[in-house]
This record gives C-alpha cells, sequence and structure tokens, in this order.
C-alpha cells in the first residue's frame, strides 16, 4: 500500500485520467502482491527449520570436521592446523576403545531386551482389557521421569553397599555384584536405567501398530490353528515390520550417543575408576571441557558420527532381513 | 461372516470350538466363559495371567519412583540399617538440604522458562511450516519434506563442539537462550504437524478465505492455525517434557550457578560425600512437576505418542 501512495506524486497526470483507471492499477497491483503471497509465502513459512538446522545442526556437525584438524583449545580458540594428527592420537589411545566397547555393550544390552520387551507387554496391552487407558499411563510413568533422576535412583538400587539389588541377592543367597566396579555388571545396571525409561513409551508405538493390523488376520491364523505364541511370532511381530525398523534406528542413533545415565552413575561422572563405563559422549566431555582440547574432543565426535551411521545402516538391513524372514514362514 | 459348521469341515472340531465360542462372545457379554486369550481378540476378555503380568510391569515402573521417595523421607543411616518398607518423616528435613546446597528454585524456573518458551516456538514454528507442506503449493515441496524427515536420523548432538564456540563467541553461555535457540524448531514437530493438517484441514476452506481476499498468513492464522489446535496441545506437551528432561548440552553450557533442574540435580551428586537420603529426595522434588503435568494430561501422551507411530 505504501509503495502505491508514494507513486502518486509522480503520477500527477495520470489522476486527471479519472478514477477509474488508478482503482485498476491498485488492482493489478493487488493482484501482483497476491501473487507473489502466494509463491513466497511457503518457502516464508518453512524457513524457520531450514535455518535453524544448517545453523545448530548441519553447520555444527561439518565445523566439528575443520576443529578435528586442527590444535584447538576451549580457552586459547584456533591453533595450528595439524592434519590427522587428533584422530591418529585418539585412535591410539586405549580409552578411545575402551569408550567404543562400552558404549556398544550399552547399546546392545538396552535395544534389544528394549525391543523384546516392549514387543511383549504390547501384545499384553493389546488384549481387550478393562480400564484400557489407566493401563496404557501406567506403562508410560517412566517417560516423564528425567534420565539424570533415573540414574541417581538407580544408582542407589544398584548400589555395592546396603543397595536394594544386592540385598535382594543375598536374600537368594547369592553374592553381591559389584555393580560399580565390574565392567559388564556396570553395564548391566546403566542398560536398566535405559530400559526403564523406554520400554512402555516403545511399546505403546507397538501397540497402535498391532491395533492397526486387521482382525481377519489373526482369525485366519486361528483357524490354521496357529496359537497364540505362534500367532505372535508368525503375524503380529512381521506385520511389524516396517514400526520394529524405526524403533530399532531411532534407539541405535539415541543408544550410542547415551551420556546422562552413565554420568550420574558415580560421583565424578567419568566412568568409574578404570573408565569401566565410559561412553563416546562421555569421552568427548572429557577430552573437550576436562582436557579443554576441542581438537581432540571434535576427533572422537566423528569418529562417532561414522559409528551412528554404520551401525543404523546395519540395523536397517538386519530388522529388515529378520523381519521379512518371519513373514516368509 | 464363517459358519461353523465349515470351519469343522475344514479345520476340525477344535478350531469350530474356538470359533464358536467367539462369536457367541461377541453377540453377548454373558456368552462365553471369558479365556486368558490376549493378543488378536477384540472380543475375548483377558483372564488373571494378563493382568497380572500388566501388574508386574506397572509395579516396575512406579516402584523406582517409589524407592526415590522411600529413600528420600529416611535420614542418612537408614539403610545401612536395613531396608526400609514404609516411608519416614524425614522427607521435609531432606528436602530442606536439598534447597541449601544447590539452587533449587532457580533451577525449577529456568526448566519452566525454557521449556515453555521453547514449547510455544516449536508449535508456531512446526504449524506454519506444517500448513505450507501440507496445504500449499510450491516447487520442490516434496523433496523439502524429505529433506525434514532425515534429518530427524543425523545425530546433530554430536556437533556440540562448535555449538559451545559460537554460543562462546556470541557471549550465550551461561544464558538460558543458548538452550532455548537451538531447539525452536523441530523436524518432527513439521513432520507431525504436516501430517496432521494433511487430513484436519480441507482444501476447500482455504480457498474460500482466499477468494474472500485473506493473505496466506492470515488463511494460515484463522484457518491453519485453529484447525491443527488438537495435535499443536500434543506437540507442545512432548516438547515440554522433552526440554524438560534434556541434560547434555544445558549440563555443558549452563553454569551451575544458573542452571536447569536437570544439571542441577546433578550437583547433588557431585559434593564430596553424597548423602542419599539427600539426592534422592532432590530427584522426587525435581520430578513432582512433570508427574503433576502427568496426572493431567497423561492421557493426551499415550494417544500421541500411538498416533505418532500410525502415521510415521
Amino acid at each position: 500500500m505504501s509503495v502505491t501512495d508514494r507513486v502518486r506524486p509522480q503520477g500527477h497526470l495520470s489522476d486527471e485520467e479519472g478514477p477509474s483507471s488508478k482503482s485498476v492499477r491498485r488492482l493489478a497491483f493487488s493482484q501482483q502482491l497476491s501473487r507473489w503471497d502466494v509463491k513466497v509465502s511457503p518457502y516464508l513459512y518453512i524457513s524457520p527449520f531450514f535455518l535453524l538446522f544448517a545453523l545448530t545442526g548441519l553447520f555444527p556437525l561439518l565445523y566439528t570436521g575443520w576443529v578435528s584438524l586442527h590444535n584447538w583449545n576451549l580457552i586459547g580458540g584456533q591453533g595450528k592446523f595439524i592434519g590427522a594428527e587428533n584422530f591418529g592420537f585418539v585412535l591410539g589411545q586405549p580409552y578411545f576403545w575402551n569408550a567404543v566397547g562400552n558404549t556398544l555393550s550399552i547399546f546392545l544390552l538396552s535395544s534389544v531386551p528394549q525391543v523384546v520387551l516392549a514387543l511383549l507387554i504390547a501384545a499384553v496391552l493389546d488384549a481387550n482389557l478393562r480400564a484400557k487407558t489407566f493401563w496404557r499411563m501406567g506403562v508410560l510413568v517412566p517417560f516423564v521421569v528425567a534420565p539424570v533422576a533415573v540414574g541417581l535412583i538407580f544408582n542407589n538400587l544398584f548400589a555395592d553397599q546396603f543397595g536394594l539389588v544386592n540385598e535382594l541377592l543375598a536374600l537368594l543367597g547369592l553374592d553381591p555384584v559389584r555393580w560399580h566396579s565390574d565392567q559388564l555388571a556396570s553395564h548391566l545396571a546403566i542398560a536398566t536405567m535405559v530400559n526403564f525409561r523406554w520400554v512402555g513409551y516403545n511399546a505403546l508405538i507397538f501397540l497402535a501398530a498391532m491395533q492397526a493390523i486387521p482382525r481377519d488376520v489373526f482369525e485366519a491364523a486361528t483357524i490354521d490353528g496357529a496359537g497364540r505364541a505362534r500367532q505372535f511370532l508368525s503375524v503380529t511381530v512381521p506385520m511389524l515390520r516396517p514400526t520394529v525398523i524405526f524403533v530399532a534406528i531411532t534407539s541405535t542413533i539415541g543408544g550410542l550417543q547415551i551420556f546422562d545415565e552413565p554420568r550420574v552413575f558415580d560421583q565424578s561422572g567419568l566412568g568409574g575408576a578404570n573408565r569401566q563405563w565410559q561412553t563416546l559422549t562421555m569421552y568427548i566431555w572429557e577430552l573437550g571441557w576436562g582436557q579443554r582440547n576441542f581438537g581432540r574432543a571434535s576427533a572422537v565426535a566423528w569418529l562417532l558420527f561414522l559409528m551412528i551411521v554404520l551401525i543404523a545402516l546395519l540395523n536397517f538391513l538386519l530388522t529388515r532381513r529378520i523381519a521379512s524372514q518371519g513373514g516368509r514362514k | 461372516m464363517s459358519s461353523i459348521p465349515m470351519i469343522r469341515q475344514t479345520a476340525g472340531e477344535g478350531a469350530a470350538r474356538k470359533a464358536a465360542n467367539r462369536m457367541n462372545r461377541s453377540g453377548g457379554r454373558g456368552g462365553g466363559r471369558p479365556r486368558n486369550r490376549g493378543g488378536a481378540g477384540a472380543v475375548r476378555r483377558p483372564g488373571p495371567l494378563t493382568y497380572g503380568s500388566l501388574g508386574a510391569v506397572m509395579l516396575a515402573s512406579l516402584f523406582p519412583l517409589y524407592w526415590s521417595f522411600l529413600v528420600g523421607s529416611h535420614d542418612s543411616t537408614a539403610l545401612s540399617r536395613g531396608i526400609p518398607l514404609l516411608p519416614g518423616g524425614n522427607f521435609l528435613a531432606n528436602a530442606a538440604k536439598v534447597f541449601d546446597s544447590i539452587p533449587f528454585w532457580k533451577a525449577m524456573g529456568n526448566s519452566l522458562v525454557v521449556s515453555s518458551v521453547t514449547a510455544a516456538s516449536v508449535v508456531v514454528f512446526s504449524t506454519l511450516a506444517g500448513f505450507a507442506f501440507a496445504k500449499l503449493r510450491f516447487r520442490g515441496s516434496k523433496g523439502l519434506l524429505v529433506f525434514v524427515i532425515a534429518t530427524m536420523a543425523v545425530p546433530t548432538q554430536l556437533g556440540v563442539v562448535p555449538l559451545f564456540i559460537v554460543m562462546a563467541k556470541l557471549g550465550w553461555t551461561g544464558s538460558l537462550w543458548a538452550v532455548i535457540i537451538p531447539g525452536v524448531v523441530t523436524a518432527f514437530g513439521v513432520f507431525w504437524m504436516t501430517q496432521y493438517l494433511r487430513d484436519a484441514l480441507p482444501d476447500e476452506l482455504i480457498e474460500a478465505v482466499r477468494m474472500d481476499g485473506a493473505s496466506m498468513i492470515q488463511a494460515f492464522w484463522y484457518i491453519g492455525f485453529p484447525a491443527a489446535r488438537p495435535a499443536a496441545a500434543m506437540l507442545a506437551l512432548f516438547t515440554f517434557v522433552a526440554t524438560w528432561t534434556n541434560f547434555f548440552w544445558p549440563f555443558i553450557v549452563l553454569d551451575p550457578s544458573n542452571p536447569t533442574l536437570p544439571v542441577a540435580l546433578q550437583l547433588l551428586q557431585a559434593a564430596h560425600f553424597v548423602v542419599y537420603s539427600v539426592v534422592l529426595a532432590g530427584a522426587v522434588l525435581a520430578t513432582i512437576p512433570l508427574l503433576l503435568l502427568f496426572i493431567a494430561a497423561g492421557r493426551q501422551l499415550v494417544s500421541g505418542i500411538m498416533q505418532g507411530a500410525v502415521k510415521g
């Protein structure tokens, strides 16, 4: 509007041509504006996401590669270009490989039982229950407990001394487990925290997918004489293939970056006296903010990125394979 | 509808009995004896085994919270004297120690601000983008939407080092903006709103208001946003919970003097001498706000997860 107003003094002559031409021109302009509105608006509306992703997602991720090729200190900032030296250093560190092992071990201990348990719980929730919503909500409660709080609580449950788990083991006549010094035991404890928080959530995802399966498929299976377990394995699970893949991929991407729970599993937050449960993300933190070496921290971040991409791909192929084999039976 | 005699012919006596039972049960509730057959049946009533196992699952998901309250309501030496079964009377004393050792209320306020602002902005920007993807025609829309979905699989958390460098350059480290800004719009939010608006908003409606002379942004504001309200509420809920429980980035970029709740909570344990009764009282205190939210809106969380699964 303001543009047309400003045009008026120059178009003094045209004023005498009468009001009709002016309104025609104004109409043409508003049509122009409207066409522009139609063309540009969609891009304008989606731009916040792309801008933000570029600035806080993609750029930092790529820039990590740049930082990893330099001497780079938290305080001093950018130093010399040193090529692949940071990668060489990191790959030569026992703590790096230790962290790789811990991350994979915790990941396997959490993701596999998580998917299996979630599927089983979903199958139970899929029954024609009374007070459906009550049970579904009950399963979801852990989701609203922050991982840090979960970590603190389970840290106490799994305490080496006076911990509930060890007391229960003692009641059964078993030896106490040194949850905070045995490597595998600590992984088991941390995986339990992850499972605690996510099993119910994933169960609801599976439940929704199960309810989308047409019921006559089960009736056909019943008529064919398939029992409940057989139906679950040969009908339900294969029919859930896309959902299982989805959950497997998301839990891979999240699980390999695990930080919160192991971070609060002891006081120091570095993963135990011998780094028994230090994960790769914790190692990134130790290098970057503990030792203030951003170059090395970035090198580990890049390596972890590659690892996640590889495992996510592998996971995708594997779940597809398993699920389709189930379908062929 | 299959007839019972035919099943008997083709699938044997057992199958026919089962089919007959099923039909009885679908006819009237009192028809057949409810047997424990979960899984497939939409009509069968499950038995005690199903409820029993669900009860066990429920117990497992509630017990750690109860345990936290149990330990948090006794004194610091209670655990060494044997496992307590009932809560003690020390919760308020422990809570007072929590308030003494960490800036609890400040952290609570910060968490509220960060989570609310993030939730609101995610809803606005995601709905705007979802409206464009679902209802407006523009070149490259399909490819761009695929790109948005693909970014969900990118572990952007691994860019922490440069993100920290940028925040330090801007002088934002220690400020809540450093936590809010990276989260103002999410790929999940855009995808979620796109899916919802596609079905919920008839094209004719937009055309009609456009004919009446409404601009695009007016069409969004008066037609698109109101239509998106149910999905927007769920998105706000999920974003709020996710932001509230987020730890890694706030832990890196915020100071212990100006933390969010999870960052403050972790400080309880970083002390030289860990007193579990105080730490777990803190865990309970920090969980109460989200538990209240869960009581008020847990139903919406459940249906949100289930809707997302079907469409996702």
